[in-house]
Formats: C-alpha cells, structure tokens, sequence
C-alpha cells in the first residue's frame, strides 16, 4: 500500500487539501483544493507528477470531495478542464449542490474583479461538475468491480463527509475536515467500528481541546447584545454557507428569548440562497432540525431580514452579516469602511483570515489601513475574534480512532507541531503507528492482509464434525488442498482436487510380515493378538472380523501360519500410505511380541 | 433455505425467510380488504347510517341486529372496523432477526409484529420510508381514534354464526385473526426498533448474511433487497415500477445472477395504463368542476398524490381552473407536503436537479404558495370557514371506510353534479361505494398503479436470468375475472415457484463454497505446485478458527514437546494421537527408472516381472516384492522398519502429493 501526498497539498499545512493514494494497485485522489493564500501557480496543486507519466485519466480510478470548501475542491475545475480529467469525481448531494456556486463565486471575485487570466471559466465549471457522481451516506458504490468507496456522516459544513476506500481486504479511511460534536446546526461525525489500515485525519485543531461551544457562544452573544445595547453596530462578516447558518440560529433564538428589537440582516446575494439549501437538504442536519422542520423550518429566520445597501447609513442599532468572511471584498468590505471609524460599532470575525486581507490585517491589531486611491482608513471600532469553525480537536480525533479502529493513523492538514504532539498521543494510547508526512513526501505503508478462498462446504463440514466435541469454538486441524487457477482460489478436499483435476489417485499399499512365536492354534494367536491391540489402543476401533482377520480403523492383519515352523505364525499387517503413522506402530508394537500374561 | 408465507396478498406481502442461520422477515403488509365489510365511521353523526336496518336471518331470527346492518342489499358489520393480520401461528416470530420493508404501504402491519410476538431483532428501511410510514400509520390511528365507537361486533365471527351471513362475509377469511388497529405509542414503539439505512449499503448480518437495499422506482425511499452470502443470492423483488414518476429509477442490474428471485407487488390493475388514468383523472375533474360540481378524490396522504398534483399544476390553467380551491385534508397533510421536499437525494434525476438550483423539488410548493392548493388536518376548524364550493378535495381513507372522506361522501353523495374519482388502486370502488348506494354522484375509476406489469415483468426477468422465481400464487394464473388473458400471468424458464399464505416453501438451492481467510503467516508457509499450465496445488494443514460465522485458518501450532515425566514410560504413550494425515498421492510409477534408482541405492538383485495390469519388482535377498500397477503400488516385505521405509520414500519420488 502506497500512499503519497501531492505537491504542497494537505501535508503539515492548513493551506489545502490533495491527497493521493495508491490502495492494490487502484489511485484514489481525496480532494483537490485551493490555496487561499496565494494569487499565483502554487495556489493549484502541482499534477506533474502524475503527468509526466501519462493522462491523469489513465492513472487516476476515481476523485473524491470530502466537502465544498474551496481548499477542497477549488482546483477541481482546473484540474479536471485545464489539466484533463475525464474519470469519476465522487460527492454526497449537498456537495455537488453547493461546489459550483462557491467555485463560480470565486471565479468571479478571481477573474471579473481582480481581472486575472489563466483561471477556469463558468463553462469549465459546468463541465467539471458534469463528471461528478453525487452519492448517499453508506451507499457502497462500485467505482469498478475491485474499488469501492462509502460515505460517512462528518458533520462541518452541510454535506461534509468522511470516505472510506476499499479494495479487497485493504482499506482507508479518509475523515476530510470533521466535526465530533453536534453544534446548532449540525451533527456530529460517525463512522463505525471498519478497522481501516490506514485513517487520513485531519489535524486543524491538534492540539487544541476546546473550550465548550456554549461559553463560546454566550461570549458572542455577550458581545453583540452589549454593542446593541449602547446603540451601536455589528458586522459580521462570513461566508455565505456554514458558520452564517449556525450563527443566524443562534442569534434568531437569542432574540426571540429576549425579545430583542434591534433588526439583523443578512447581505443579499448567495445568503438566501443558501438558507434555501439548509432548507432543502434538512435530512443532513441534526436531529433536532430535522424533528421539528415541519412545525418550524429553523431556517426560515423571522427576525433576520434581507439586507439593502442603504441600511448602512439607517440611523441606530442593527447586526449585520455580510459576505465574504475575510473582508478582502465586497459587501462586507463597503460595510466595514463605512462604520470602521466609530468605536461603538463591532466587528466579529468567526472565522480564520487569509494573510493579506482586511481581515488579517485587522486581526493582527492594524488600526491604521491603506485602501485604494492612497486613503488611509482608521479603524476605531471594536474587532473581535471568534473561531467557529468546525473541525474535530485533539479530543475528537481520539474519539473518531476508538470508533473506526484502524491499524495505521496518518495526520494532515494541520500544523508540524502541534501533529507531533498529536502523534505521540496516539502512538500511546491506541499502540498503532502515527505518520505525518509534509507537503510532497510520500508515506508506504505495508498492510498484511489474508486472502480470501473458497472452501467447499462438504470440507468444511466434515473438518466440523470431526470436532466431536460439543465446543464448537474450539479451533480444528483441518487438511484440504488448495487449488489456485486463475487468481481464484478454492480450498477443497483432496479426493475433490484430484478429482476436479481428472487425476487419479495412485494408491500405495505396504503390507509387512510380522513373525511371532506363538505355538497355539492360528485363531487362538489372533484372539490374543486382538486383545493386545484392544489394551493398547483405547482409542481406536480395533474389531475382530468373522473371517479370522483383525482390523484397526483401516488397517487389515491376517495370521497365517509359517510354511516351516509351527511355534512361528506370520501376521500380515496390510495399510495404504494415508494411514502410515499407525500401520508403522502396529508392526513396531506387534515386533515386541504378545504380552505374556496374556491367557 | 425456507420461506414462511405470512400474508395472501400479493401486493401487500409477508414473507419470512430462513436463509443460512438468520431468520429473515420480508415486509409486514396489512392487509386493510377486510374493512370494506365494516359500516364507515362518519366524523359527524349520519342519520343515513344510524336509520340503517338490522340484518335478519331467513329464518325471522334477529339475534345479529345489533351487529349486522343491512344497505342497498348488502350486510356490513357496524363496529370498529379490523384489519386482518399476517399469520402469526405458522413460526414463533419471537425468533425473527431482522424486518426488511421495501416501501411505506409494506409495513402497516409492523406494530402487531414488534409489539405482540416477542420481537426482539431490528428492522431496517429507508428514511422516507420510515418517515411516510410514520404519517400513513398517524392518518389511520388518527382517523379510526378520534370517532370512537362503542360497539365491537363479535358474535358474527362465530365459525357457526358466519356460515350463515350472505357473501362476501360468509367467505371472508381468518376471522378470528381480525385484530383492531394499533395506537400511537405502539406505533413510535414499533418506528424506534428501525435502523435506516441507505441505497446500496451493505448491511452484515451476524457475519453470515449481508442484506442490501436497492431502488425500486415506485415510491419515495421504496427498496427491493438483496439478501445475500458469498455463494447465495435472494433478490426480493416487491412493488417496483419503470415508470419515471418522481421517484429515484429502478436498480435493475444489481439483480442480476440471483440464486432465486422473490417476486412480489405487481400491478394489481394489469389492464390500465397510468398515463391514461391520469389523462383521464384530469378530464373527468375539469368536465365536473365546469359543471359547477365538486369532486373528491379518495387517497393516501403520500405517494400518487405528488403526481396528480403535480400534473394538475401543469393542467389547472390550460383547462381553466385557476379559480378553483384545492383541498387536500389529512392530519397529515402538511406533514406530507413538507417530507415530499426534503428528500431530493431519493427522487428521480429532474427532481434532484431543481433542487441543486435550489428549488423545492415539486412543484405543489407553487400550488400552496399562489393559494391554489390548501391544506388541513381536518374539516373542522379552518376548514369549514375557508370552503368554497365547487372544489377539488383529496382525503382519505381510499377504503371509504374512515377518514374525512367519509363526510364528503355523505355530503356529496346525493347530487348528480358531484364526482368521486378513484385513483388508488388498492379496493374495489364497487366494494368501496356499497354502503353509500344508492348514490346519485358520478363515480369514475381510474386507478393509477404504476407497480410492474405482465410485458415488464418478463422483460425484467429475461434481463437478470434469475435461477428460480417464486411469487404469490395469483400470478401462476390469470386473473379470475379475465381468465382468457393468459397473457396476464408470469411465463418464465423454469416456471416460478408459488406460494400462498400459511405455507411453507423450501428454496431450491445448494450451497457447495464458503468463505474462509487464510492468515498471512500460514499463506507464506504454503508451497505452490505447478500441476496443469495455470492451476497450481498446495496441501494445507491448518487450524480452523470459527468465530461469528466467519472461519479463519491458521498455522497449526508447534508439535508440544513430549513431557518431561518421570513415570515410567507405557507404551500407549507412543500411540499416535492425531489422525494420520498423509496426502493424498497421484501419478504412476514408471518401471525402468523405478529399477534404475533401485540399483542406485544399493539394492542389487532386482528383478522384474510382467503381469496382466503392469510389473513386480522383486528384491530376492530382501524377500521383498513391488507390485506395480497403473494406479497402484504395493510394497508387501518383511517386517523390516529401515527397509520399508527406505522404499516407501524411493517410491513417494516418482508421485505428486496432495
């Protein structure tokens, strides 16, 4: 089992996901993200390795989203239209639902605004998601008749999955960016007991364990209805799916409980549309959403209204969430500009910003902030931080090993150090080995499976019932032989083998002459020869025959007397090869002679 | 391999399959035929129905009056109406596993069995089954729950007493078998032991069985299942359709290479054409409506509902409609309406596209935003101050026997103005109107049962050549009505297997292979042998684990070493312990080379005799003699252990093992 990370991917980075792995012999990529950070090449993962040796068709047997973030499927038009791609892409509905919005929203910001080439067009997009195949949480789909992948809850974001990839008895779990406990709108990951070799974890939040989500939300409720309260306003900007969601429920219910008057918007545009995806995809929410969606859509907000941009300058109190989520443009950003200079107004950023952006800038204690055309912007409203995102800590990443089992565990899309920690944790805790392979390096990992046969039912019953004893769990010594024909193997009796195989058996008999001086009559030898054998060998069926011949299971003794001697009788002990351990006892007990007690 | 047959409806199946070491129960049906011989239960006093004579027995005796009513010619039983159960006395259902339901109107009967057998296993189902389930099962407690009646007819149901009553009551079966319907928590009891579960996911059973559902094409979430070992495959087929309505298409290709295939759930109108009854569904509700008359259409709150609406969205304003009000009255109405939308991963492809726009996937969201269509959990309330008449209203119960239909009935019944359309197909509307005769409404039927029909049917079986078909008995025959139509029967190479209820069928098939892994460590100990161009041969000896039905073999651990005892040593001791375990020998013995290795090894006298069927090698000083023969050797010598050995081995050189 080979397993290899691609270009500077999802190694020990959060930057983006892109992970290949070679399973017996079929190559699965596992997302294929976007570099937020960068405007140039490097924010597509390098392919070039796999293209220098031919068509990424003709090597890759299938693609696989996890989610709709772009840094895990932001590069998937590109390298599917502009590198060539022609095979399967996996995702789970909303997936495939939402991915193209997010991708032609990028395009535009990308291409229309910042007037950038070289980039995919909405076309590309259209024909990228053409080659998608949506599929249900534990479907087993065949992606031929080795490969097969199923889908397992992962909560995050609405669609998220985790995947798990099979081919024979070799499998791997990939968990994509997950969330183990259940938040506002979601609910937690699971996957069952499937002992993977090989589980790909997401390591964000290594090291963290995080503070409860309540005292997380009551402090950002604190925050909004303190500002509301002196008059002021709230910005919060965000990306339209996601967190907006969670966080318009949560505030929806804390203004219904305290009968708050201020007005909440919602910036146009995507938003409506993606409360409309919530509503629609309800079945992938948590329970309670989906209990009680009939009385009440959870996502048909009554206090949060559709936001115009003359709302801006409205006199008083209101809370507004905007797009995008780092400030780097657009509604948030005119927004911002236009109440950044009164400190009682807030700005609530829940989310991680991308180096460069307004966002980051205000996050690292900028105040002072040069925009276009020379203008120096200050900032004197309140900027808080608040991480909402929703990815496992170190806690849930030991949770999801207890759960799925694996025998190796592998950590990417987290930083160098805190994976270290991570991984010594579970190297103690679970005794499996824990690799975290940076950007481009390629991990081999070695599985030892067993192999699969066919056994024949007559076989295995009879190597059954030979277990006289009523302990049915007791291991067996069974003897069969295995016919390998075609990659196809058959464990079967061996009579069956030679049979199948038109071969006769060839039949080896021995038969020695046993002297033994007894001067009585030959049937008064065999009775004492019988006896003998019937004292020694408890365990066996020694039987006395009507025609004076003894036998032993299969083995045939006759007495016969010596032409010469009449105090000698020669015993003919007779037995095929298959019974050789016992007809060589028998002639070696019977060369002591009889007993002498024996009357 | 047995099959318990615990249900005669074809349609409404129950079936329990013994496949390896698992007890496997294939839907619980209910089936509801027996209602028609029950008095309908009007939400408001009827006095129609109240001023109803009592049945007399030929003989003036009136002992049954009280039980009995007589209308229009006919007897119904004026009580709680009954439904009659699956067959609980054939096998103890206690040691049922596991409840396959392949669609929502396949599970009614669930709470008798989880509630009253001393089921403890786990039932599995799709999401929108259990969830419309749920509604159906709400509707009918609901509707037979809130008009209580005090009176539970009993008498007549004496073996003695029914000989006597007129048809169809005479001949109606198990009656003693009828049982009243469940409640709600027995309801959410049976609902709780359901594990849900997805298309295409493989489902492990006790490590023998692995259970697999697929789509059947006819209803939301509906399912046929694949119940399956490594050697053996159960397709069971029931309620499926190739119709594209608004479900996810059929999986036709994953029941392909059946060992047998379970075929239940047919079209029960094998004559008609959906397309056309719905064609003819929309003509009839237009004429009527223009002629300032109201129509009602009997339905379950799920299911065909979708479409006609769907279709009447598309129809109401090129026939000029758009004024007329829309009923659609259950206690489960809304509910329904707010499912249909969510479950776009299960509809048909167009659906799910309108979703990914994002917009609701049926288009009754439209009818209730512009007012066209309204709904109401029943026709109290709201209802009664919103009605406006001439209307279309779609309520149940399809039986006419309980539900708000029956008020509609009773209010319509009279004007000729009046239609009742019947698109379910699951009663007959004669049997259904008879306790409303005489009627002046206009009754049209047009049932729409988009299920497979006869021409499908053997379409799909040429298509995924199953060994063995069983199904109900029904389908061996053609109908009893249209016994010329032979056409309308299944005609398959070897002809099906059929069953009916209370009997017991045993599969026709032979397992020969099981699957058993072969651990690493012993697979590197085998040695290969080449015997034919690509077969190879190896002997295993290996010990067998079974754990969980699954079999593991292993390296067999080391010979122990004899015990260091100090006892003196007896000679049984030394008796072998295992069974002789030499392979299995092949080949033959050719004689010149045989000779030559002889005198390589020192013998030198040997001397060679040809007999009838081959040689003996004679050894003189050793008094020893070979026969050799085609498929046999017989070494017969004195007893001279070193010697015989030394042979035995030369011997063994010349045969392959196994």
């Amino acid at each position: 089992l080979v397993f290899l990370l691609l270009g500077p991917g999802a190694g020990q980075d959060v930057g983006r996901s892109c992970i290949l792995v070679s399973i017996a012999g079929k190559n699965v990529m596992l997302d294929c993200g976007m570099h937020m950070g960068y405007n140039d090449d490097r924010r597509f993962p390098d392919f070039s390795y796999i293209t220098q040796n031919g068509r990424l068709t003709d090597f890759l047997d299938c693609v696989i989203i996890s989610h709709f973030h772009l840094d895990h499927c932001g590069a998937l038009p590109y390298f599917s239209e502009m590198v060539g791609y022609d095979g399967p892409i996996y995702m789970t509905h909303p997936t495939k639902a939402i991915c193209p919005i997010l991708l032609e929203d990028y395009r535009k910001i990308t291409v229309d605004k910042k007037g950038e080439t070289n980039f995919f067009t909405s076309q590309m997009i259209k024909d990228c998601m053409k080659k998608v195949v949506a599929v249900h949480l534990h479907q087993t789909v065949q992606v031929d008749e080795e490969l097969e992948i199923k889908a397992y809850y992962a909560g995050h974001v609405l669609g998220a999955a985790m995947f798990q990839i099979k081919v024979g008895c070799e499998s791997v779990v990939y968990t994509g960016d997950y969330n183990m406990t259940p938040d506002r709108h979601l609910g937690a990951a699971w996957i069952d007991k499937c002992r993977p070799d090989l589980l790909i974890s997401e390591s964000t939040y290594a090291t963290t364990i995080r503070d409860s989500k309540r005292c997380r939300e009551r402090d950002f409720l604190k925050k909004v209805h303190e500002t509301v309260e002196r008059g002021g306003k709230v910005l919060i900007p965000v990306f339209a799916l996601g967190r907006a969601q969670e966080l318009c429920i949560l505030l929806e219910t804390f203004w219904e409980r305290m009968n708050l008057k201020a007005p909440i918007y919602f910036s146009t545009g995507l938003t409506e549309k993606a409360n409309h995806y919530y509503k629609l995809f309800i079945t992938w929410t948590n329970q309670k959403i989906r209990k009680t969606f009939v009385q009440r859509n959870m996502f048909e907000f009554k206090h949060i209204k559709a936001f115009d941009r003359a709302f801006a300058d409205n006199p008083g109190p209101m809370v507004v969430f905007a797009t995008p989520g780092m400030l780097h443009a657009g509604q948030s950003l005119q927004i911002f500009r236009k109440w950044a200079g009164n400190e009682k107004n807030m700005v609530i950023m829940p989310g991680y910003c991308v180096q460069g952006t307004v966002g980051h800038k205000i996050l690292s204690g900028q105040r002072k902030l040069e925009m276009e055309g020379r203008q120096i912007l200050e900032v004197k409203m309140q900027v808080e931080y608040m991480s909402f995102s929703a990815h496992a800590d170190a806690k849930g990443i030991m949770q999801l090993i207890r759960q799925a089992e694996p025998r190796n565990v592998l950590l990417v899309h987290g930083e160098a150090k805190k994976m270290e920690f991570l991984k010594q944790k579970i190297e103690q805790e679970f005794h499996v080995s824990c690799y975290m392979p940076a950007n481009g390096e390629t991990t081999t990992i070695f599985t030892n499976p067993s192999i699969p046969v066919d056994i024949s039912l007559g076989l295995l019953k009879r190597e059954t019932a030979i277990g006289l004893l009523p302990d049915v769990k007791k291991p067996k010594l069974m003897h069969g032989t295995l016919i390998m024909k075609d990659n196809s193997f058959r464990l079967v009796s061996p009579e069956q083998a030679l049979k199948e195989l038109g071969l006769a058996e060839h039949q080896l008999r021995f038969t020695c002459r046993v002297h033994i001086q007894d001067p009585r009559k030959e049937h008064e030898t065999v009775l004492r020869v019988y006896n003998h054998l019937k004292g020694v060998l408890k365990d066996y069926s020694v039987q006395h025959l009507p025609d004076g011949s003894i036998t032993v299971e299969s083995i045939l003794i006759q007495a016969t007397a010596h032409s010469e001697d009449q105090g000698t009788k020669v015993l003919l002990v007779s037995w095929t090869y298959q019974d050789e351990e016992l007809g060589s006892y028998l002639t070696s007990l019977l060369k002591k002679g009889l007993p002498q007690s024996t009357s | 391999f047995f099959q318990y047959c615990l249900s005669g409806h074809p349609t409404l199946p129950c079936n329990v399959l013994k496949f390896k070491s698992t007890t496997i129960m294939l839907d619980c049906g209910l089936d509801m035929t027996s209602t028609l011989n029950f008095l309908p239960l009007p939400l408001v006093q009827s006095p129609r129905l109240s001023k109803l004579p009592g049945w007399v027995l030929k003989d003036g005796s009136t002992f049954l009056d009280k039980e009995l009513k007589e209308c229009s010619g006919h007897v119904f039983v004026d009580s709680v109406p009954e439904f009659c159960l699956p067959e609980t006395e054939l096998l103890d259902l206690s040691t049922v596993d596991v409840i396959l339901i392949s669609n929502y109107h396949c599970m009614m009967a669930l709470p008798y069995i989880t509630e009253y057998t001393g089921f403890t296993g786990t039932v599995y189902a799709t999401e929108p089954t259990v969830q419309i389930g749920r509604l159906l099962m709400e509707e009918l407690v609901n509707s037979i729950e809130r008009v209580p009646k005090a009176q539970s007819a009993s008498m007549w149901k004496n073996k003695e007493v029914q000989r006597l009553l007129p048809a169809p009551l005479k001949d109606a079966v198990e009656v003693s078998m009828w049982r009243k319907c469940y409640t709600m928590p027995e309801v959410n009891a049976a609902l709780s032991k359901i594990q849900l579960v997805g298309y295409s996911q493989k489902i492990e059973l006790f490590g023998a069985v692995q259970v697999t559902p697929l789509s059947s094409g006819y209803a939301l979430g509906s399912s046929n299942w694949i119940i399956q070992s490594h050697y053996e495959k159960v397709s069971y087929v029931s309620g499926s359709s190739l119709l594209t309505t608004h479900p996810q298409p059929m999986d036709q290709a994953s029941l392909k290479n059946s060992d047998v295939l379970i075929l239940t759930g047919l079209t029960q109108i094998p004559t008609a054409n959906p397309d056309g009854m719905v064609g003819e569904f929309c003509s009839n509700l237009a004429m009527t409506v223009r002629n300032g008359g109201n129509v009602l259409v009997p339905c379950y709150p799920s299911g065909v509902i979708y479409d006609l609406l769907e279709c009447l969205y598309q129809y109401i304003d090129s026939a000029g409609l758009s004024n007329v009000p829309f009923y659609f009255i259950s206690p489960v109405a809304n509910s329904s309406l707010e499912f249909s939308q969510i479950f776009a991963e299960w509809l048909c492809h167009n659906k799910q596209t309108k979703v990914y726009l994002p917009e609701p996937p049926f288009p009754h969201a439209e009818l209730i935003q512009t007012n066209k269509l309204k709904h109401y959990p029943s026709i109290h309330g709201d209802f009664s101050n919103d009605f406006k008449q001439p209307c279309v209203v779609f309520t149940g119960h399809p039986s006419l026997r309980f539900g708000d239909v029956v008020h509609f009935m009773e209010l319509w019944g009279k004007s000729s103005l009046n239609t009742v359309i019947f698109t379910e197909p699951d009663f007959s509307y004669l049997d259904a109107l008879a306790p409303y005769q005489p009627l002046a409404m206009k009754c049209v039927y047009c049932p729409i049962d988009t299920r497979l029909n006869f021409i499908q049917v053997s379409k799909l079986l040429k298509e995924v050549q199953p060994l063995h078909v069983v199904c109900p008995e029904q389908y061996t025959q053609p109908p009893p009505t249209q016994s010329h139509r032979t056409d309308l029967m299944i005609d398959c190479q070897p002809p099906p297997m059929s069953y009916r209820r209370a009997e017991v069928l045993t599969l026709p098939y032979k397992r020969r292979y099981e699957k058993i892994e072969i651990m690493p460590e012993l697979a590197d100990s085998l040695v290969p042998l080449e015997i034919k161009p690509g077969i190879s041969l190896a002997t295993v000896s290996a010990m067998l684990h079974t754990k969980d039905n699954k079999h593991v073999l292993q390296l067999p651990p080391k010979p122990p070493q004899p015990p260091a005892s100090k006892k003196r040593k007896r000679v049984s001791d030394d008796v072998p312990e295992c069974k002789p375990l030499k392979p299995l020998l092949s080949g033959s013995i050719p004689v010149d080379q045989f000779v030559q290795t002889l005198e390589k090894h020192g013998f030198s006298d040997v001397k060679v005799e040809d007999t009838a069927k081959g040689h003996i090698v004679l050894l003189q000083e050793a008094e020893t003699l070979i026969q050799i023969e085609e498929d046999s050797t017989h070494i017969i010598c004195d007893n001279d252990e070193p010697l015989r050995v030394k042979l035995r081995d030369l011997v063994l050189k010349f045969l392959q093992k196994f």
